[in-house]
């Protein structure tokens, strides 16, 4: 009987999902020995053009880490889709746009702008810029189009699974590739994790006072964190409580606060404004300059509450005034 | 020509025992104001859950008024003060988005003050036209769960679409648009 | 405990499939439709998804009106109802159970507001029309995602417990007593009758206070429904209204207080000779020894011992001859705290005040002057089982020939407390009168005010002038010894600016009277955590509504009377402690509570365990189980406010009418197409 084919592929990514396929250490074994990997750039030398040789829907799965940012990406998002009966969103960039969402926050020509002649390492020139169409004697050379918007993976393709977080833990992965192997997978459209914050699995949660109040927020630098103290309760900004468990917490035991990579539960439908709510909520300040003063300590609130999910949000991007690009219609 | 005046749309969330109670108190007594502001009735100012505004954005709002109780004054004690806390740090936040201050708007209105719906109502139409649409630039919609092709053939004729009806229900799932 | 009943509306309920929604456009005569196009919202309404009628009527509410809902319900044509009319706020209930009426839960329901919202406050009527497009969507949108939701009511215990034996809590007991009900009096001091016991007479008729307020003591102490317990405090509350459950704890007075008779025999046997320790009731203006009962009409008549000044506790070493005085063999050394676990349905807060601390205004020279007095101490003096039996004396005994009388110490004084107290003008005018009769002293009362707004009290003011009582209109800037002039060597004197006259004046003067004001009691802030209601910014019990709500709060089931809802004298008191009984009597002669529909909850599986929601709830409806790491909300106590549902951090909490998904929707629908 034939092995099921699965691939692997990172659109806008770091390359830790990769990492953590690896992570599965000697239990990459077992998952070799059960599925045929036909796609891996990373790993194994298949090409693009074996992928379109094979039938729609010739792959079981696969699975795509990274956020949507060319147009290269796209069209293998799509590709992949097609040629998949299930696709996985890998890791917290496909889901819900990731780290690299947060260039949802600057314009395609700031962002440009920036690489090619601002920053202060792009020696003085003449701000050359790559051209998406060039000819050379050899042909025509194409470079994919750098989109305006950081897209997730489901803003793209359909997507039949999710597999939360940045990376994906090493336990989660094993269930899901178990999972698909034996047939056993959830309802579409399902989120692969425990549907339940991180507090329910935190080994600090008993030292949290139910009547919690913060008079100031505190960030990682400025303190040495009590190792066995809930961390919100010494005025970090732990998002556990907005975020999903089932990595086990591994921040928290490095005596730092969770950053939300695992996501929001079903129930919510933005997980930086939820998250944004139960942190301000338990501001003890109840006077407008107070509660103002307490909270302008925290620095940066899209990238604190918005730092994986920015292109899954409500919001989706910074708003830009309307511009020719933006009214073009669809993006992408 | 001349271009239709831009007519802005807010949408309000008043809590029950204070704004809206002072909404209906400027309706009895034929207060005369702006028609852009569209309130939703909460019991509480404490229950306006920032997706609430963010929704509203995402929704077409060009602004989002929040109305609450008095400090002090809240029917439920401490709603008031939750409701000031979750706007201001949204407040902050929405400046990162580059909407533009003004477009939300918290206000204290007492049961007794019709006058105060009608000015403010007035006021907030007049500030958002000045700053005209807001005109998010949308992600595009999000299939719906589980159309690889399955559902349509599970469903059977006469169910009810759940998604039709839903809204956006959870993040990263199905979207009902 | 008492479990809730479910109550069930006439009618079966159905609500089978999906959601077939009903629209019925009011004209309410000219009100709506005089500005908004009514058949364009019909025809509008009629092609929003789901909509299966839309219909408009002159007057919804009317019988004719609300049977046009009920026939559709019944056939079957609709099983959601949006009613766009007036505020809900008018006639949600009315329309509520016209849907239950019809055969359909009453919570499949919504109403949009597109008269005092719309007809009523937009100029334009095609502005209007649009508006109320708007607002009809939001209410389809939001009513096809609508639960359904029975109403539930709980039973009220038939006990009520009066919390404090002043006069408001003694009336309030008394009436309720008289109605047959069972009260529990729980007073913290070895004797009921509060401030008014202290009193030597009331204004303004110049009752003897003793005369009126000791017949309601024994008729309290003789009453069959009213079990007194004195010297104790209340330690817990649980529970919520209907069904309280009250822990009082009894301090131990080591005398059987069902074997002592009051004879005081063990008093006057006790081997202290003379009294040494300050005696409170006195306010420190006389010795008592460490058995003592504190005057002599006290209820109950049983005497107590001072652990603290005792000999035999401190030493041991005593020959105890009250023991041997005592004729009923009363005595226990050996007791201790005893506790008492009750249930009752209602609970009145009557705990009193406590007035103005004076020695925080030195510039009165309280404490620092002998014969600097306030009022409270006056009252013990003119008292005659008093220290003085009466008289008013100077510290060296002799009678003083010129008093001052200071009205305001410590009110309406930015610096100490802003408020009026209400009394000071009314019993300083009266300390006035009583000073003059007693010692033919010249009186001079120094006020900014003169606040007399009783029934009674403006004519006892006239008659104080008639009598030669000297005013001076003006804040008391100090009072000093120190003689500027021969006439004032000897005296104490009072500065103060005579704002009538446009000059300071200074007035020597042998005795000085501080009228203090009235402040909470200064434990008011654990009183009102035990009992979960709330405080205002000064300290006072918070009532319910100012105007139209005050013996009730926003904790159903407590209620208040008397000076710690504010200050008031002794005839607003006793009103206000009828009023409270009556309200609690409602309570209980209803038997049932009906429970708060909006009520949050919370998915058990969903909880994470992360205790945002528990402290944030005003009512301290949400509990948190340790053991399984989860909240859930006690809906009895819940008043539905949301707040817990609006920062739950992974959308565990919801709130029943107001869930995420039906506000999304609402929100969608005035959006989506107009």
């Amino acid at each position: 009987m034939t092995k099921p084919k699965v691939a692997f592929y990172w659109c806008a990514s770091c390359g830790g999902c990769e990492e953590a396929v690896v992570d599965l250490a000697e239990d990459v074994l077992a998952v070799v020995d059960v599925v045929e990997i036909a796609f891996w750039p990373v790993a194994l030398d298949f090409k693009v053009s074996d992928v379109e040789a094979l039938a729609d829907g010739e792959l079981a799965a696969s699975f795509i880490n990274g956020a949507i940012r060319t147009s290269e990406q796209r069209e293998m998002a799509e590709l992949l889709r097609r040629k998949s009966a299930v696709v996985v969103a890998f890791g917290a960039c496909a889901w819900l746009g990731g780290i690299p969402g947060l260039a949802n926050l600057s314009s395609r020509e700031s962002i440009l702008e920036l690489v090619y002649r601002g920053s202060p390492s792009t020696p003085d020139g003449d701000g050359v810029r790559p051209r998406e169409e060039t000819d050379v004697p050899e042909g025509r050379l194409r470079l994919p189009h750098f989109e305006e918007t950081v897209h997730t993976l489901d803003q793209v393709v359909d997507v039949d699974y999710y597999l939360p977080g940045c990376p994906p833990p090493v336990e989660l992965i094993r269930s899901a590739v178990t999972a698909l192997v034996e047939g056993q997978l959830p309802e579409k459209g399902s989120v692969l994790a425990p549907d339940v914050a991180l507090c329910a699995e935190c080994p600090r949660v008993k030292t949290k006072p139910a009547d919690l109040r913060v008079t100031e927020f505190r960030r990682p630098h400025e303190m040495i964190a009590e190792p066995e103290t809930c961390l919100l309760a010494q005025g970090l900004v732990c998002l556990g409580p907005a975020t999903r468990s089932g990595c086990g917490a591994p921040c928290i035991a490095a005596n730092m606060p969770c950053t939300g990579c695992m996501g929001p539960t079903s129930r919510v439908v933005d997980y930086g404004a939820k998250a944004l709510s139960a942190i301000a909520s338990l501001v003890a300040a109840e006077e407008e300059d107070a509660v103002g003063e307490v909270l302008r300590r925290l620095v940066d609130p899209v990238g604190t509450f918005y730092r994986y999910s920015l292109p899954a949000s409500l919001l989706h991007r910074r708003v830009e005034r309307e511009t020719a690009a933006s009214r073009g219609g669809a993006e992408g | 020509m001349s271009e239709p005046r831009f007519e802005p749309r807010i949408v309000a969330f008043f809590c029950t025992w204070c704004t809206y109670t002072a909404a209906d108190l400027a309706g009895i007594s034929r207060m005369q104001y702006a028609p852009n502001v569209r309130a939703i009735r909460l019991m509480c100012s404490g229950r306006v859950d920032p997706q609430f505004v963010l929704a509203a954005f995402r929704d077409g709002a060009d602004g989002v008024l929040i109305g609450g109780c008095h400090p002090g004054d809240c029917h439920y004690q401490q709603g008031n003060y939750n409701a000031l806390r979750r706007f201001e740090l949204l407040r902050l936040m929405l400046s990162d988005f580059g909407i533009e201050e003004g477009r939300l708007r918290l206000e204290w209105i007492s049961a007794a003050e019709g006058d105060k719906v009608q000015r403010v109502c007035n006021e907030m139409t007049e500030q958002v036209r000045a700053l005209g649409p807001l005109r998010l630039v949308r992600g595009p919609r999000r299939r719906p769960r589980g159309t690889s092709g399955q559902a349509e053939a599970e469903r059977g004729p006469g169910a009810v679409e759940e998604a039709e009806l839903a809204p956006v229900l959870e993040m990263g799932g199905r979207e009902a648009r | 405990m008492l479990e809730p009943e479910s109550t069930r509306p006439p009618a079966p309920i159905s609500s089978n499939g999906g959601p077939k929604i009903g629209v019925y456009v009011c004209h309410c005569g000219l009100n709506i439709a005089g500005k908004v196009d009514v058949k364009a919202v019909v025809e509008f309404a009629a092609s929003l998804p789901h909509v299966t009628v839309a219909r408009d009527y002159k007057f919804m509410c009317s019988d004719p009106g609300q049977e046009l809902i009920q026939q559709d319900l019944r056939d079957g044509l609709v099983n959601r109802v949006v009613v766009a009319s007036c505020s809900p706020l008018m006639h949600e209930t009315t329309f509520r159970r016209a849907t239950a009426a019809g055969g359909e839960s009453p919570s499949h329901f919504q109403m949009a507001s597109i008269r005092e919202h719309v007809s009523w406050v937009t100029a334009d009527g095609d502005e209007a029309t649009e508006k109320a497009k708007a607002l009809v969507a939001g209410a389809v949108r939001r009513v096809a995602l609508h639960e359904v939701l029975e109403p539930r009511q709980s039973p009220v215990r038939p006990d009520v417990m009066v919390v404090g034996g002043g006069i408001a809590g003694i009336h309030a007991a008394l009436t309720l007593a008289d109605a047959g009900k069972h009260v529990y009096l729980v007073e913290r001091e070895t004797t009921i009758g509060g401030h008014m016991a202290k009193f030597d007479k009331t204004f303004p008729t110049l009752d003897c206070a003793a005369c009126i307020l000791t017949p309601k003591m024994s008729a309290v102490r003789a009453h069959p429904n009213i079990t007194l317990w004195t010297f104790s405090d209340v330690v817990s509350v649980e529970g919520f209204a209907g069904d309280f459950r009250v822990r009082v704890r009894h301090r131990p007075r080591y005398v059987r207080e069902d074997l002592c008779t009051g004879c005081l025999a063990c008093i006057d046997a006790c081997v202290h000779k003379h009294g040494k320790f300050d005696d409170e009731w006195n306010e420190g203006l006389s010795k008592r020894k460490p058995i003592y009962i504190p005057f002599p009409q006290a209820t109950p008549p049983v005497v107590v011992v001072d652990r603290d000044a005792c000999i035999w506790f401190k030493t041991g070493k005593c020959p105890r001859t009250c023991v041997d005085a005592c004729e009923r063999d009363a005595f226990d050394f050996e007791q201790t705290e005893t506790y008492d676990e009750v249930e009752v349905g209602a609970i009145v807060l009557a705990t009193g005040y406590r007035t103005f601390e004076a020695s925080k205004m030195p510039e009165y020279g309280y404490g620092l002057y002998p014969n600097v007095y306030t009022s409270l101490e006056v009252e013990r003096l003119l008292n005659a089982a008093g220290p003085t039996n009466g008289e008013i004396v100077l510290r060296d005994g002799s009678r003083p020939r010129t008093v001052g009388i200071i009205h305001c110490v410590g009110s309406r004084d930015a610096k100490h407390n802003p408020w009026c107290s209400k009394v000071c003008c009314m019993y300083s005018l009266k300390l006035a009168h009583m000073v003059k009769e007693r010692t033919g002293a010249e009186v001079y009362n120094f006020y900014i005010d003169m606040r007399t707004p009783g029934k009674g009290y403006e004519e006892f003011y006239d008659r104080i002038l008639k009598e030669g009582v000297h005013m001076v209109r003006g804040r008391v800037a100090g009072v000093t010894d120190e003689a500027a002039s021969p006439e004032e060597e000897g005296h104490l004197v009072i500065r103060a600016e005579d704002t009538l006259i446009g000059s300071v004046r200074r007035i020597p003067v042998d005795m000085v009277i501080l009228a203090v004001g009235i402040e909470p009691q200064p434990d008011a802030q654990e009183v009102r955590r035990l009992f979960n209601i709330s405080c205002g910014s000064e300290g006072f019990f918070t009532e319910r509504h100012p105007k139209l709500a005050p013996v009730s709060t926003f904790t159903d089931g407590i209620f208040l009377a008397g000076a710690c809802q504010g200050p008031k004298d002794i005839p607003d008191s006793v009103a206000q402690a009828g009023a409270a009984a009556a309200e609690a009597l409602a309570m209980i002669d209803r038997g049932h509570v009906t429970l708060e529909a909006s009520t949050a909850f919370i998915d058990e599986a969903a909880c994470s365990g992360c205790k945002t929601c528990v402290g944030l709830c005003p009512f301290g409806a949400i509990t948190f189980d340790d053991e399984r790491r989860k909240a859930s909300v006690n809906e009895v106590v819940c008043k539905g406010c949301g707040i817990c549902v609006g920062a739950c951090p992974s959308g565990a909490a919801q709130q029943h009418l107001f869930t995420d998904a039906q506000i999304l929707s609402e929100i969608e629908g005035v959006l989506e197409y107009v």
